[in-house]
Formats: C-alpha cells, structure tokens, sequence
C-alpha cells in the first residue's frame, strides 16, 4: 500500500497513448473482438469443434444446438461454427495481406512524389487519379473476370487497386516534413535521397498511415466478402463467409441463419477494426490529445 | 466560373485516357487469346473467328489498337458482345437509366436519413436519439451490402410479402408508379446503408463542432425557432464535408450497385457487368467498366460545382 502514498510517476510517453486509447470504451471492446477473432483464427484446428469441410448429410439445416452442434449445420449438414471458425483464417489474414501490399506500395510511391516533385509527382498523381476514378468495386470485379477468381488472385488486385490512398495520404506528409529542420539537417550531413526519405521522413509520418491501414483491413474483409458472394472470390466448399452467405442465399426461407452468422462475424469483424482505428486515431493523432 | 469549368474538363482528359487505357488493358493483356476466350464461350466456327480476329485488329501492335480503341470509344463504340453480338454500347444505353436511377435513389435516401438522424443527434447528444444514429452509423458500416440485403429480401418479400423479390426498372414504368417504387425500395435502402452510416456520423459531428459557433447563439437570442435553427443556420455551415464526401462515396455507390443488382436482378449495369462475367463477355465487361469510371468522373465534377452554389464564399478563379 506504500505505492499510493507515493507520488504518481510521471506516466511514459507510451502509457500516456494507451490511457488515451483506453479512454475510448469502443476502442477497447474492438481490439477485445479481434484479440478473440485472431485467437479463434490462429488455433482453428483446436478450438472449431468439427471439421469444416466433414458432410453430416444425416442432419442438415440443424438449428443451434441440436445434436451437439452450436451454432447448428448447413444444408450439408456440414457444422456452421467450425466453418466460420475456419473463415476466420481466410478472412482476417486476406485483408491484412491486402492492406500490406497497398501500404507499401502506396508509402513508397507517396515518398517519391513528394521528395522528387517534378514530373514524378505529376505522373503519380495523375496514377492516383486515375485509379480514383474508378468505382473500387467495379474495377475488382472486372479484372478479378479476366484473371479468374482465386484467393492469391483477389489478395493481390485488392492491394494493387487500393494503394492511391496511402500515396495521397504519404505525399501530403512529405511536403510538410521535408522542409523541416530535421530533414535539412540530414540533407546538410549528406544524407543520401533514399536515406532521408526512409530513415527521417518515413518513421515521422507512420501514425497517418497505421490508422488509414487499420481502416482498410475491414475495407478489404468486406470486398473480399462481397467478391466471395459473386463467386468471384474464394470457391466453395472452402469456407470463406461471403461464400458462406452465397451457398446459403438458396435456403433463404427454410434456413435464414446460415445466413444470419457469416454476416455477424463479418460485421464483428468490421466493428472491430473500425472501433481499433478510432482509438488508435485518437490516441496517435496530437491534434486530439487533450 | 466559366473559366473554371473549362480548366476542370481539360483537366479530366488525361484522366479520361488513362481510364480508357486501363479498360483497354483489361483486354488487351488479359491471358489467354479472345480466340480461346470465343471457343469457351461456345463459338467454334472459324468463320466467325476469322471476323472476330479482323475485327478486334489482333495483329496489330497494341499502342495502335489502343488509338483505335479511343476512337471508336470516342464515336460512341463499345464493340461488340460476344454473347448477344449486338453492341455493347446499345446494351448499357439500356441498363444506364436504372443504374442511375438506384445509385441516385440511393443517395437521396443516405443523405435524407442521415440528416435526421445525424441533426437530431447532433442537436440532443447523448439521449436515445443520438444513441441510435450512432448504432445507424456503426451497423451500416459494418452490415455488407449483400448481407442486407438478403435480409431485406426475407422480412419484406418473403416472410410479410409487401414487395416484391426483385427485378423491376424502366421496363415496368409503364405500370404506374407504385409498382415501380415498390421494386426500387428494398434495393435503395441495401445499396444505401453504407452510405447513411457514414454521413449521419458526419452530420452530428460537423453539427457538435458548428452548435457552439457564435452565430447559432445569436440566432438563438433573437428568437428563431430551434429547428430553424438547426436545419438554416447550423446544417447549412457543416454541409460543405458532407456534400465532398457524398460526392467521393457516389463511386462506392456504384460499385455497391454491382452486388446490390445481383441479388434483386435490378436490370442495371452492375447486373449486366455480373452476368457478361459469367458469360465471358469481356468487351461487354470492357465497356460497362469504361462507362462506370466516366459516370464516376462526372459525378466528382457535378460534386465540386456544388460548391459553389452552397458556399458562396468558394470562387474558383
């Protein structure tokens, strides 16, 4: 008890930003949602109570608990909760697969746009421009027709497609920090461009871009759901859950829940991230410290 | 602001052909020959290859086909349909008006609702009001198009029968306009949600920043009404953030179309890209993508002329 009676240690740099993010309730359950997806993802074969993909074709469109099925079967009688369980995996590491390969590109592109000016930055920014001008969807859907639909395929046009943002976002950074006195000062020492773009701009201008990141994951959970529901995205009987809800759509009448729980999880997933990039926003961003 | 019109469509030429070269690669890069991609879409007379290979200038190098491209994109020429072999260009003619007339509906709806929601909120925070358009702006986020949909689907036309399944458009204006609102509902407020979500959280939070301004106050003090207040005085100041992002979700809009369509085969362009999709139809692809970039770009262009008919402040010279 002496601890109480002693003054308060001046708290951390980063304690403070967790009392910020924690200040936010939301932000707390959201990282708690995706802690829980994660888990349930990582240790798939342990914690789902079936096997995904094993056909029950003695007890189809079960409904919750019955015959010791939690959430009940599909109309292969296949076990709903281990099918989502295993839609976890494919959902959550799809979309920060998504997110990598947008962030990167777009960061580095971002870079050279905005320390090189000039006709780089022009010819990336009409890039960008063009690739905005397309409705995100539409574009997806129509080279993922061309390509043929599978999950590499889906990962890579996401990320190929979604990359204008993070450049904007970099670019914007990087021509308020380059005339910085930080920035001179390395240019003064002799710095080389790509020393000074990566190791004194780059690290100053993460907190934008680890909160636009966080807002895209669910932006590509729900793509690939929307492109798992055209049957452009991951084929049945893997068990991804806009496919879930594609394969259920049939039964919709007879056994609206399995429809009903792929959408909940997607929306959980969704509410997570979007609740984590609030927090994160708040508890990153100066301009709303208090 | 003629000055500035003419500025802004120059500028959006270069956009314009670095859409069409996307569309363009689309094809033109696309794996597998068009003559592979006719055999699996059924047609094996080496007649009609022949034609097709003349027609689409194969032997051509591909800077040369694509200045063809751009000048028959110019002259108002898709190509042609593999499936129906009739041009693709007459074909999304058709499709246009219900694509507009859902992802327009669907605007008014989001923009309706949110400001409801979003100006009560913003007015009473922190009472049952706000605590529902925030549950609005967190569900419709998170709820998938599709998802919604379906949903929408089996409480409204399976379970309680009071509209229809789906299906609808131009073609059955001519049945008097109850039977054409009651296909265009259910799919308005699918395709709308997301939308809503984001603009009711925008409103109450543009509202909160605007309700201690000086100006509301002295509105206030002299006696208007509250509501007059609110939707004269206070929602016109914060409209500036709410029509620039209505204006940028307009093409989320029109990519929600494409699945929202699907599911209650609304006979627009996002049903006709889905189903030339099934159909390898790829130049009818090529075109509806073409034709939903350049409605995208027009959209933005409308957005930003907007300005200046609310803020007169914004002068673009």
């Amino acid at each position: 008890m002496n601890e109480t009676l002693a003054a308060p240690p001046r708290p951390r740099r980063g304690n403070r930003r967790w009392q910020a993010f924690a200040r936010n309730r939301l932000s707390v359950a959201g990282l708690v949602i995706l802690v829980v997806l994660y888990l349930a993802a990582l240790f798939a074969p342990w914690v789902a109570p079936h096997d995904p993909y094993a056909l029950d074709l003695q007890h189809p469109f079960l409904l919750p608990g019955q015959s010791g099925y939690l959430l009940g079967t599909d109309n292969f009688g296949r076990d709903l909760l281990s099918r989502l369980i295993y839609g976890s995996r494919i959902s959550l590491t799809a979309g920060l697969g998504v997110v990598l390969i947008a962030a990167l590109l777009g960061t580095v592109l971002g870079l050279l746009a905005g320390y090189f000016r000039g006709w780089v930055d022009l010819l990336i920014m009409r890039l960008v421009e063009i690739f905005f001008a397309f409705p995100f969807l539409v574009l997806v859907v129509a080279v993922i027709a061309v390509l043929g639909p599978s999950v590499l395929n889906v990962v890579w046009v996401l990320g190929l497609v979604s990359w204008p943002i993070y450049a904007r976002l970099v670019r914007a950074q990087v021509l308020t920090l380059r005339e910085r006195d930080f920035v001179e000062a390395a240019r003064a020492s002799g710095a080389s461009s790509g020393r000074i773009m990566f190791r004194s701009i780059l690290p100053n201008s993460l907190t934008p871009i680890i909160v636009a990141a966080t807002f895209g994951v669910p932006q590509a959970i729900l793509a690939l759901a929307a492109l798992g529901f055209l049957g452009l995205g991951v084929q049945p009987p893997a068990p991804e859950w806009g496919t879930m809800v594609s394969e259920g759509k049939n039964f919709l009448l007879q056994a609206p829940l399995l429809i009903v729980w792929p959408g909940v999880v997607i929306a959980l997933a969704v509410m997570g991230f979007n609740f984590l990039g609030d927090g994160l926003r708040q508890a990153l961003d100066p301009r709303y410290s208090g | 602001m003629l000055s500035f019109l003419i500025r802004r469509l120059l500028l959006m030429v270069p956009v314009l052909v670095g859409i069409s070269f996307i569309t363009f690669a689309l094809l033109a890069f696309a794996p597998g020959s068009y003559v592979s991609l006719a055999l699996s879409s059924g047609i094996s007379n080496p007649q009609v290859l022949d034609r097709v290979r003349e027609q689409l200038r194969l032997d051509e190098p591909w800077f040369l086909r694509f200045l063809h491209y751009l000048w028959d994109v110019l002259h108002g020429d898709l190509g042609q349909s593999i499936v129906a072999g009739q041009p693709v260009a007459g074909q999304i003619w058709a499709a246009l008006p219900n694509t507009l007339i859902l992802t327009v509906s669907s605007l008014v709806f989001a923009v309706v609702v949110s400001l409801i929601a979003g100006g009560l909120a913003g007015a009473r925070p922190n009472t049952v009001a706000d605590y529902l358009a925030s549950v609005i702006s967190v569900l419709g986020v998170a709820l998938p198009s599709f998802w919604l949909g379906l949903m929408l689907i089996l409480l409204f036309s399976l379970k309680l029968q009071w509209l229809p399944l789906g299906g609808g458009g131009t073609g059955n204006i001519a049945q008097g306009l109850w039977p054409f609102l009651s296909y265009l509902i259910l799919p308005t407020i699918a395709l709308g949600s997301e939308l809503t979500a984001i603009l009711t959280r925008l409103t109450r939070g543009a509202l909160l920043d605007v309700i201690s301004e000086d100006y509301i106050r002295t509105a206030r003090a002299k006696g208007v009404s509250p509501a007059r207040v609110l939707y004269r005085h206070a929602l016109r100041n914060a409209s500036l953030p709410l029509i620039t992002t209505a204006g940028i979700q307009f093409g989320a809009l029109l990519g929600g179309a494409v699945v929202v369509e699907t599911i209650f085969s609304w006979p627009g362009m996002g049903l006709l890209t889905i189903n030339a999709i099934s159909q390898r139809d790829l130049p009818m692809i090529q075109g509806s993508v073409l034709v939903f970039a350049a409605l995208f770009v027009v959209s933005v262009l409308v957005t930003d002329l907007l300005y200046t008919l609310i803020d007169p402040r914004i002068q673009y010279e």
